[in-house]
């Protein structure tokens, strides 16, 4: 009796400190859900869901809040949220924006390095007095240049199609009318 | 014998090649105007380095290379830039792309041709003539050539594969190339031979071009080279570089690799034609075979210049009065032409006129019945159905499972199907939703970096404002304290402690706050403060003049003062 006793209580510290020593081992660093909703969400940084950047909105949603209020992701964007979190689809709780990228009127910029300092992904170079201007391809067009330029040089541009971002379309069916059948 | 292979699937549609080799190929008379897209390779767009105005001779680069995967691009003629614009592309889209307009002289003035030597010089100078002479593939994908002769790193060239498969209904300008230029294309083989130190040399040809396969026999022959020349059964597409190589070496290029991580390499007759011309004659890629078919009264192989409108190419074929539109490419691969104004580009082999008779409009797609046709076709051996489904329902990671990304493209799936599915038009639909995502991916990756780069300067920028401020606030406390120490005062002196500190810093910050309110309110200083005596002379004589013109001194800055 007292040995089973003794085997048993010597399994338990065993598994116990296997367990424990897994638990540091294999610790998951941040959490996985918020990091998840990050990468789907689509990085703009624009703050448009109410929430300073992608990460604070991909926390609150973990903890709850509504997956339809990022702009820029679109549509597309909320489906994917609810597939990740098997929460229903709703409607966009904004209007679907196509892409666009910021465009500095380099004849009225007076380098006062104002939207420098807002772009939050650094896509604007220029010093102090000298021209800026936006580096397209890192810009995600968020906006949140246009507000702080003293002279409103800053505008945001919808993106053109060319012949290296256009897309194959889903094929349509087209609706042929059928000769009419006589009549016998 | 050699021992050929097989794939899987293929299709046999009427070939239709007979007509347009009926006559030798003829060199295309030159049009009024040249459209020339700069963007003609897979890969980076040239650069224009002539500007409207300039003469530029037959030959003279017009876009410079950017980037080692990308092909320059040359005047195809002698004459006068005329425009460097947006013009409508051969591109299924219709959009427009940069192109050099030019107005051909009808001299034909040559640049200075320089052979090069290509035997002397080491590899990547000979791939770097390559790229500068804008040799891409010629075979319809673009890419430019020189990019391709780099055997993979461990592992031994075994087959070198030259592709006179050319397996499209319609399409002869490689057919006719081999028979008129057989020595030509095997010289160009030999060059690229040398590069790649393969074991062996296949040239492929389908056959049924007897005569193709017969001048190309013979061309080996007259060069004293031991280049194998196969005729392959024809079944389309044989003439893909995938399937050539897999009836004639076995081998099948695994998913992501490359075909020389098998030791083969596959190029155009034509592409290796234009590098023999480049390299031993000096003169770059300019102009190249198109066979102009289908429904015309001439069909025939025309030797055109890059850049020729298809409207004039069209005409020397003599088009019938029916003609409803012009196919690039051929009847499987192709696409129509978005209008008659697009010109040739490097890529372009094959023009065929459209009428209702010849291709009578897509009949209305059923509901897939699961038949199963387009699996047992398919020479990929992928489920056509499967992607066909998640395509259409937008499923796109369902799609790559089912390996999308190995279709070709060839349309044998849509050729069978019974329920005459486009199933192509669905798989490129996928396919560019599927780049277009990964692209939005990436970018959103590099977005999140740099938004977390410059969280973490501001960070850092701001201890370090800190840290400078309160160094300098602890330096001033001290001194002030020797000051005091020095005066004699009998005040009791406090070593400066971290109280001290914070509070000499916030009054730093209140300062350099105060500094920059007064400097805000400051007026800024107007040019015409500050004046020396000349310069105020000249705006004394330039008020007289206005007074006496009857104009009132400009009030407001920007007021025009004519209104
Ligand atoms: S340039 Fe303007 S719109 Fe573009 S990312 Fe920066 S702040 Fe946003
Ligand atoms: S051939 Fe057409 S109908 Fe038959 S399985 Fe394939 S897609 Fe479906
Ligand atoms: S188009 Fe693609 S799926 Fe269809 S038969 Fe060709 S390789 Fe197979």
């Amino acid at each position: 009796m007292l040995i089973a006793i003794a085997i048993m209580a010597l399994g338990a510290v065993i598994l116990g400190a296997m367990l424990g020593w897994a638990s540091i081992r294999f610790k998951v660093e941040g959490d996985p859900l918020v990091e998840k909703i990050d990468s789907v969400l689509p990085q703009t940084q624009c703050g448009q869901c109410g929430y300073p950047g992608c990460r604070p909105y991909a926390e609150a949603i973990a903890k709850g809040e509504e997956i339809n209020l990022c702009p820029p992701g679109g549509a597309e964007g909320v489906q994917k949220l609810a597939d990740l979190l098997g929460r229903e689809v709703k409607a966009l709780d904004a209007e679907e924006k196509p892409k666009q990228v910021a465009l500095i009127d380099e004849n009225t910029c007076i380098g006062c390095t104002l939207c420098i300092q807002a772009c939050p992904v650094d896509a604007i170079v220029g010093a102090a007095k000298q021209l800026h201007t936006v580096v397209a391809k890192l810009c995600t067009g968020c906006e949140l240049c246009v507000p702080p330029c003293p002279v409103e040089c800053i505008r945001m541009e919808a993106i053109p199609e060319t012949i290296d971002n256009w897309k194959w379309k889903h094929p349509v069916i087209a609706i042929q009318p059928v000769p009419a059948r006589k009549v016998a | 014998m050699f021992q050929l292979f097989k794939f899987n699937g293929g299709v046999k549609p009427p070939g239709n090649k007979a007509q347009s080799v009926g006559q030798p190929s003829a060199t295309a008379p030159l049009p009024a105007r040249l459209v020339v897209p700069l963007h003609q390779n897979i890969g980076g767009t040239p650069r224009p380095v002539v500007k409207a105005g300039d003469r530029v001779l037959k030959g003279q680069l017009i876009g410079e290379a950017d980037g080692w995967i990308s092909a320059a691009v040359h005047a195809p003629t002698s004459g006068m830039v005329r425009d460097i614009g947006a013009y409508v592309q051969p591109h299924p889209s219709g959009l427009s792309a940069v192109s050099v307009v030019i107005e051909p002289d009808g001299r034909e003035e040559w640049i200075e041709r320089q052979p090069v030597d290509y035997r002397n010089l080491p590899t990547d100078a000979v791939q770097t003539a390559i790229r500068q002479a804008g040799i891409v593939g010629l075979g319809g994908a673009a890419f430019p050539t020189h990019g391709k002769t780099t055997p993979a790193k461990g592992v031994p060239m075994e087959e070198l594969i030259i592709n006179g498969g050319e397996c499209e209904p319609y399409i002869t300008c490689d057919d006719i190339l081999m028979r008129e230029q057989g020595e030509g294309i095997v010289r160009g083989t030999a060059i690229i031979r040398d590069l790649m130190q393969p074991k062996k040399v296949l040239i492929g040809i389908e056959d049924n071009k007897p005569e193709a396969i017969a001048a190309m026999r013979a061309a080996v022959a007259a060069c004293g080279e031991n280049f194998d020349v196969v005729a392959v059964p024809a079944l389309y597409p044989a003439g893909s570089a995938k399937q050539l190589t897999r009836m004639l070496t076995g081998k099948e290029v695994p998913v992501g690799k490359r075909s020389t991580d098998i030791g083969t390499q596959c190029f155009n007759v034509g592409t290796v034609y234009a590098v023999w011309r480049a390299l031993a004659l000096g003169e770059p890629l300019i102009d190249r075979m198109i066979t102009v078919t289908g429904n015309v009264e001439h069909p025939r192989n025309w030797r055109a210049p890059i850049g020729m409108p298809i409207a004039d190419l069209l005409a020397l074929g003599g088009p019938k009065a029916d003609t409803d539109g012009v196919i690039l490419g051929g009847p499987m691969m192709g696409f129509v032409a978005p209008d008659l104004t697009v010109s040739t580009v490097k890529a372009t082999n094959c023009l065929i006129a459209r009428s209702r008779t010849l291709f009578p409009p897509a009949p209305p797609e059923m509901p897939c019945i699961r038949c199963g046709e387009c699996a047992r076709a398919c020479p990929q051996d992928l489920q056509p159905f499967e992607m066909y489904w998640f395509s259409r329902a937008r499923n796109f990671g369902k799609t790559q499972e089912y390996h999308i990304f190995d279709c070709i493209e060839c349309g044998c799936c849509s050729f069978v199907c019974p329920s005459r599915i486009p199933l192509v038009q669905y798989f490129r639909f996928a396919k560019s939703e599927i780049w277009a995502r990964e692209g939005d991916k990436k970018a959103a990756n590099s977005a999140k970096e740099r938004f977390e780069y410059k969280k973490a300067r501001e960070e850092r920028e701001k201890a370090e404002k800190a840290e400078k401020l309160a160094k300098a606030a602890a330096a001033q406390a001290a001194k002030k304290a020797a000051e005091a120490a020095a005066t004699g005062d009998s005040l009791p002196v406090t070593t400066p402690t971290a109280d001290d500190a914070e509070a000499a810093k916030k009054a730093a910050i209140a300062a350099a706050m105060e500094r920059a309110k007064a400097q805000r309110a400051a007026v800024q200083p107007r040019n015409t403060d500050a004046l020396n005596a000349d310069q105020q002379h000249a705006i004394d004589a330039v008020e007289a003049r206005r007074l006496q013109a009857g104009l009132e001194t400009p009030a407001a800055d920007n007021e025009n003062p004519s209104s």
